[in-house]
């Protein structure tokens, strides 16, 4: 890189003059040159949470346009749409809004149908997105905020998308309703003060879908909406957390610019998350709420599963002992309360506190912007992955139905199963876990090289890790980094308009490699 | 424009054939020729899905349009930053987040000393401005617990039953004694309150016919089932699922939701699954007319349990 002088106001034509403005009104030109010149380090983990972003992105779009035709009330209006099946029955309002909106307006089905793909994928995203930053520590000072903020916005996600799945007030959706009270009831002292309030009253309650509607539509996207801008703003401002490696320090970040290469990407990455979503929903049917039939209190339907992000709380539930405690003339239905609100209140507490536990077991209180690899914290990562187990066997619980058709046994047998199998497993996992972050600990330069190792077996039968011998290519070639420079110097390949300005001849002085700033 | 905003600046420069402006890709004019071929493909199919659009063509097609149109169109985007822009890698250093110690020191004294010398001078006012300040984000939270519902009160503890109350199907109609064979199963509710919430969501009862004689499910419910008709609630009294599924080999209910199992021929005792309870049992009686009716209320609230139950 070399310097040239000169550059005056007259140098950059019209869009100079408007940007000059702009900068006299708003002061941009400091602060916009900086965010051009953001570094944002590159790795394929780190696009997770942009998955998430662009489908909260979608979500809301779509989710805008869905509001001009749903009808939040459950008064009851005979069908008279579209759907043959269901023509002259009794439904809600709000059930027969959302079949004519998903069959008689324009792109209602695909906008609809995306809407939800788009919130498994948002939720699916936060999920994965939140694990990277687990394991590989960058919730650790000074990202500690950032992080609880993250893992607020999954609970919240969860919340929205039950709230969202109920809106149409079919059969499915009515009965998850049913279970949401009875479990806000379970709360000892103060549940059926608080189920009766938010549901204006006694099971059903006349006001369920439309306060549903507006917590669903207004209050919940707007808590989400702020919560996601500050935690955009932190990650700008702390800047990103980066892999060691050539190069990379605490005290830097190496990567590609803002604008216009990490924009480009992302713009793209935008398009492909959007297009993902948009073929899910054109081409995989979800939530058919015509073949359920409208919410009545006292039907049900069988072998429904809720959404995933749901099943693991259906699957706790599922399994837990029918423990009812009643004394001193008082009843706690703990077979409700521990299963659905006492576990995961465990569990996202350990998850939001963790920076926090780490922080009070480590003693570790230094300002961390480089990554751990999962391996060099084994602790950290048999835990995490226990805890992963564990909500991934309550999942499966949510299906033991299923599971025992399909495997022919009995309904009694994987009850048992799964309860033995909830307990056990986080063990087994944290086990074998550590073991394998131990034994990666000691293979030479995995990771740094394609095929690093080489195993051999003796003619004893003995396993041997040894080092590959170098070949052609196994080095990762990277360059130094470098600040980005003002301007780059095209020379013949310049358009003509921006070698005629001038300006851009630049007085090279060879040998002089040195930034201004 | 003033003479000293024209004063020269310096810039830094890269040369074309600095290595870090070097794109990724091996061949870049070829790169550049596919992703062309790719952005335009994208853009025909967005420009397909608008024509999907107007021709009001099946939701599937419309979608596949769009989503292989945004895709391509993305992943030429993508791809034109990350193989034909400057590979880089370009640094950037990362800034103190604190400040210097000596804004830190002032920052602190401002807050210690104003916060404790003015505001701690006149303790009184201090406090009550708190406190005050205090109750009125209180105030946020007052319609919450009262405008949104009433009290429960006594809400949970009571059905539409009553003695005498005449059995009706979904469709009104009354239960005589011979309108059901055994094994048959009806769901049915209180006159008068088949189409209402609560009539729907609190009082759905199930009535089963175990046999044509007389059926005691438990001591002290000899009368309970005239014509071995027996009814219980239908509500689990695990979450309040409807329990909709009658097993009639076994004689038992299920429910659907978390898989609790009632024996009905023993009271509905719980046999299997989570549901702590039994469901509570309704007493019957035929009348002169030889329809179904209630003896008595439910001797328990029915459904989940909750606080005040017992």
């Amino acid at each position: 890189m070399t310097t040239v002088n000169g550059a005056t106001n007259e140098d950059y034509g019209k869009l100079g003059k408007t940007l000059d403005e702009l900068d006299d009104r708003f002061g941009i030109s400091k602060g916009g040159r900086n965010l051009m010149d953001k570094i944002f380090p590159d790795h394929w983990s780190f696009m997770l949470g942009e998955i998430a972003l662009y489908s909260f992105v979608v979500l809301l779009a779509t989710g805008i346009f869905l509001t001009f035709f749903y009808v939040p009330s459950t008064n009851l209006v005979v069908y008279h749409g579209s759907y043959v099946p269901l023509q002259g029955q009794r439904v809600s309002e709000a059930y027969a809004s959302t079949v004519n909106l998903s069959f008689q307006v324009r792109s209602g089905l695909l906008i609809r149908q995306m809407h939800h793909w788009a919130c498994d994928i948002f939720l699916a995203a936060m999920v994965v997105h939140m694990a990277r930053v687990f394991f590989t520590g960058a919730f650790r000072k000074p990202r500690e905020t950032n992080y609880v903020l993250g893992s607020t916005l999954l609970i919240l996600g969860i919340v929205e998308g039950f709230l969202g799945y109920s809106l149409p007030d079919d059969l499915v959706s009515g009965t998850g309703i049913r279970i949401a009270f009875s479990i806000i009831e379970s709360i000892p002292l103060v549940g059926t003060y608080i189920a009766f309030f938010l549901f204006g009253g006694n099971y059903p309650g006349p006001a369920i879908i439309p306060r549903f509607f507006i917590i669903h539509v207004l209050l919940i996207p707007l808590i989400m909406l702020g919560m996601v801008t500050v935690h955009l703003f932190l990650l700008v401002h702390q800047k990103h957390t980066q892999f060691p490696g050539k190069g990379r320090t605490e005290h830097n970040v190496v990567g590609t610019p803002m604008v216009p290469i990490f924009a480009a990407k992302a713009t793209g990455f935008l398009l492909m998350v959007t297009g993902g979503i948009a073929l899910l929903g054109g081409l995989a049917q979800i939530n058919p709420i015509w073949q359920f039939g409208p919410y009545e209190a006292s039907k049900i339907s069988y072998a429904v599963q809720p959404d995933f992000y749901m099943g693991w709380l259906d699957g706790a539930l599922r399994i837990f002992p029918a423990w009812e405690w009643t004394g001193f003339g008082y009843t706690i239905p703990l077979e409700v309360f521990i299963p659905a609100l006492v576990i995961p209140g465990i569990i996202f507490g350990i998850v939001q506190l963790w920076p926090m536990i780490e922080r009070k077991w480590t003693g570790d209180d230094e300002m961390h912007n480089l990554l751990d690899l999962p391996r060099n914290r084994p602790k950290r990562t048999a835990f995490g992955a226990a805890l992963f187990s564990l909500v991934a066997v309550l999942f499966l619980a949510s299906s033991t139905d299923v599971v025992a058709n399909f495997l022919h046994v009995s309904l009694e047998g994987t009850l048992w199963a799964m309860r033995i199998l909830t307990i056990i497993t986080p063990f087994i996992v944290y086990f074998f876990t550590y073991q394998i972050c131990k034994e990666l600990q000691k293979a030479p330069d995995a990771t740094k090289r394609k095929r690093a190792n080489v195993v051999k077996r003796t003619a004893q039968g003995e396993y041997i890790t040894e080092k590959a011998p170098e070949r052609p290519g196994d080095a990762h070639v990277e360059l130094p980094a470098e600040p980005v420079p003002d301007f780059i110097d095209l020379g013949d390949e310049a358009p003509a308009k921006a070698k005629s300005n001038g300006h851009l001849d630049p007085v090279t002085e060879n040998g002089v490699r040195q930034v201004l700033r | 424009m003033s003479a000293e905003q024209r004063t020269p600046v310096s810039f830094s420069v890269a040369k074309a054939d600095d290595p870090h402006m070097q794109p990724k890709a091996r061949n870049p004019k070829r790169t550049e020729a596919l992703l062309a071929l790719v952005m335009l493909l994208g853009i025909a199919s967005l420009i397909g899905f608008i024509v999907a659009y107007f021709m009001n063509a099946e939701s599937w097609i419309m979608g596949a349009f769009m989503g292989a149109g945004a895709l391509l169109l993305g992943f030429g985007i993508t791809a034109w930053g990350k193989y034909l822009m400057p590979q880089g890698p370009f640094v950037e250093e990362r800034h103190r987040m604190s400040g210097t110690p000596d804004q830190r020191a002032r920052f602190k004294a401002a807050v210690v000393q104003r916060g404790g010398g003015i505001l701690g001078r006149r303790k009184v006012l201090a406090g009550l401005a708190a406190a005050g300040m205090g109750i009125f984000g209180l105030l946020a939270l007052v319609p919450v617990i009262r405008s949104f519902g009433p009290l429960p009160e006594n809400t949970l503890g009571v059905t539409q039953w009553k003695r005498g109350t005449k059995l009706v199907d979904s469709t009104g109609r009354g239960i005589h004694v011979n309108d059901v064979a055994v094994g048959g199963v009806v769901t049915v509710f209180p006159e008068g309150m088949v189409n209402t919430d609560n009539g729907q969501a609190v009082d759905q009862t199930i009535l089963i016919r175990l046999t044509t004689q007389d059926f005691t499910t438990r001591p002290g419910r000899e009368s309970w089932g005239p014509a071995g008709y027996v009814a219980y609630s239908k509500l689990c009294t695990h979450l309040g699922c409807p329990v909709g599924l009658y097993e009639q080999q076994l004689q038992l209910l299920v429910c659907p939701c978390h898989q609790s199992m009632f024996n009905v021929a023993n009271g509905a005792e719980p046999t299997f699954g989570p549901a702590p309870r039994p469901l509570p049992q309704l007493a019957l009686y035929v009348d002169d007319e030889g329809y179904l009716r209630a003896q008595a209320p439910y001797d328990q609230p029915v459904g989940p349990g909750y606080w005040t139950r017992s």
